[in-house]
């Protein structure tokens, strides 16, 4: 389920890093004002327990295939939400950083998706409910189901709100809800395993759970998350085109059409050096728009090769340099 | 996500480069996390049909492996790991988009298979900036430069025990595994043993926490870790953010790309 970052555009990902950011530094606070951060090395080393158990595959059973834990309604059972939603958040940056696993810029959209959707949606509307009632495993069960199910739907709004991918949106949801369904059973019936092994071997972990999140935390949350989803909707529905409008904003003259003096400058010597203006190929009438076109597209490719050669010198000449540089310290 | 050992090795990689001495290593780790983000809102800012006009933006993931000596090969690896699934969700868009935007030779190029290498473009240089980052700056720094950047506290101290205990745990449950596949003979974990193998694995990382938490508390620990020595936002680390600030603001309003084809189509022929 983890984003990549190609996948999301500058509005999508940007709002979803200020939602994401302001629910980790309301969480942060939260802990601290509950004097919990003597909670802090627990939380760590849970972090790295639910970062080494996600590589543990099990079998589903009937299908053949393996599944493996995502962890954030097990930590928000053992530790409460926002604890629940800090240890998230961490594992995900290092398996950003590390693994190329979800990306810097998705980071916003991966811990909404996988953080703040299960543990202050799923646990608090599902879980707890029917935990209370008596009925861990079904609690277990449902709460993942309904977790992966929220983060199925928001993977495919942000996916199709960046504009990047072209998917139509029904298409893409009809193809996501489905499979993350088993994807949710599985972790259902692993967080309800685990937990029943802890409620077993070791009582006093799972009696002392923590106070639930408090209402006003989650109506902020929810509030947010559906300003949010308002926002980028009344910003796909006005700038159909790739979601440019943060950048519009900046340059209202649009990104397309740049004008100024170092513009100007750059229009003249480029007119003045090539042998026919706008791109075309030299030799051609650049009456027809096929062959404009096609100049254009035989720079542009010129261009691209051009670029990218003059990158890998850079690299390479640095590369070199930083070389001689080690193997005679003292030049 | 790779294996657990391959993870592992892969942590202890990162970590070795991360301490080796050159001056993208030597800069204050905020410059780095600026510039990243600036680089990075520049790379989303663009269009979906934008290819040529990225390419310059390379320029800065290269600048950092090669100054840094980030080997180039454990960078396009990290690359290859994310492209799967951009990829998967990509293969669609030359059947949504076949209206020809461009002519190369007798070939239409619609702007689906434009927006398609527009994706590989986007991940590759996201991927390899990321890696390029953390290798040259460690991963202690960058949970300090993003507490002096004002990241909540309690998040930039989580990250900080999770690095600490991320080869512990990993190599335990790697142990664990390993002990488990000795005698399964080959059979998958069964789902109703998964919760006794990773219960176990549990309780035993709980009850460490709990003798780690009491070990620092006799020590003095308030919450906090205590930071290690913080450099200053200095010249070069100003030169660093500034420049490569402006090099993106110039990337993202001239095309140069198509600039330099021009000159070299106009001059050349």
């Amino acid at each position: 389920m983890h984003m990549a970052d190609a996948l999301v555009s500058a509005a999508v990902g940007g709002s979803l890093w200020a939602l994401s950011g302001g629910a980790l530094a309301g969480c942060s606070r939260r802990l601290r004002r509950e004097g919990d951060e003597g909670r802090v090395p627990l939380m760590g080393v849970l972090g790295a327990f639910v970062f080494a158990v996600q590589m543990v595959n099990f079998a589903i059973p009937g299908t053949g295939s393996s599944g493996h834990l995502v962890g954030t309604l097990l930590l928000a059972a053992l530790l409460g939400p926002p604890a629940a939603v800090l240890v998230m958040g961490s594992v995900l940056l290092v398996q950003a950083l590390f693994f190329a696993d979800g990306g810097l810029l998705a980071f916003g959209c991966n811990l909404f998706n996988m953080g703040i959707l299960p543990a202050f949606v799923a646990y608090p509307l599902v879980y707890r409910p029917l935990a209370r009632r008596g009925h861990p495993a079904a609690a277990a069960l449902l709460g993942a189901v309904v977790a992966l199910q929220l983060g199925a739907l928001a993977v495919a709004l942000e996916t199709v709100l960046s504009g990047l991918t072209g998917l139509p949106f029904r298409a893409f949801l009809l193809a996501m809800l489905p499979i993350h369904l088993p994807i949710g059973l599985a972790e259902g019936l692993a967080t309800a395993l685990l937990l029943r092994f802890v409620r077993r071997a070791r009582p006093e972990l799972a009696a002392a759970r923590p106070e639930p999140a408090g209402r006003p935390f989650l109506a902020l949350v929810l509030g947010a998350a559906v300003l949010t989803a308002g926002m980028l909707s009344w910003a796909a529905s006005s700038r159909p085109d790739g979601l440019e409008w943060s950048v519009a904003r900046v340059a209202p003259a649009g990104a397309d059409a740049p004008d100024g003096a170092v513009h100007r400058f750059a229009a003249r010597l480029q007119r003045r050096t090539s042998v026919l203006p706008e791109y075309a190929l030299p030799g051609t009438e650049p009456v027809g728009t096929a062959a404009k076109r096609r100049g254009t597209s035989l720079s542009g490719l010129l261009g691209g090769a051009a670029t990218l050669g003059l990158v890998a010198g850079a690299g390479w000449l640095i590369t070199r340099r930083r070389r001689t540089l080690r193997a005679r310290p003292e030049a | 996500m790779p294996s657990l050992a391959a993870a592992i090795l892969d942590l202890r990689e990162m970590d070795r480069l991360a301490r080796l001495d050159t001056p993208v290593h030597r800069l204050d780790p905020r410059a780095k996390v600026l510039a990243t983000a600036a680089f990075l809102a520049t790379l989303a800012s663009f269009g979906p049909r934008e290819v040529s006009a990225l390419l310059p933006l390379a320029l800065y993931p290269v600048v950092l492996a090669a100054f840094g000596e980030v080997p180039f090969g454990l960078l396009l690896r990290k690359a290859l790991l994310g492209l799967p699934f951009i990829l998967v969700l990509g293969a669609f868009l030359p059947w949504v988009d076949r209206i020809p935007v461009l002519q190369l030779g007798s070939f239409a190029v619609s702007g689906g298979w434009l927006a398609f290498a527009s994706l590989l473009v986007r991940g590759l240089l996201a991927v390899t900036t990321a890696t390029a980052l953390v290798a040259v700056t460690g991963f202690g720094d960058l949970c300090a430069a993003l507490d002096r950047l004002g990241a909540p506290r309690a998040f930039s101290q989580q990250l900080l025990f999770l690095h600490r205990y991320l080869f512990l745990a990993g190599e335990e449950t790697g142990r664990a595994l390993q002990a488990r596949d000795l005698r399964a003979c080959g059979r998958p974990l069964a789902m109703r043993e998964y919760g006794a193998f990773a219960g176990h694995l549990l309780t035993r990382s709980w009850e460490r926490a709990e003798r780690v938490h009491a070990a620092l508390r006799a020590r003095g620990f308030d919450g906090v870790l205590p930071a290690r020595a913080q450099s200053a936002f200095g010249t070069a680390a100003w030169g660093f953010l500034l420049g490569w600030s402006a090099f993106f603001l110039l990337c993202r309003w001239l095309a140069l790309p198509a600039l330099l084809g021009g000159l070299l189509a106009g001059g050349g022929l």
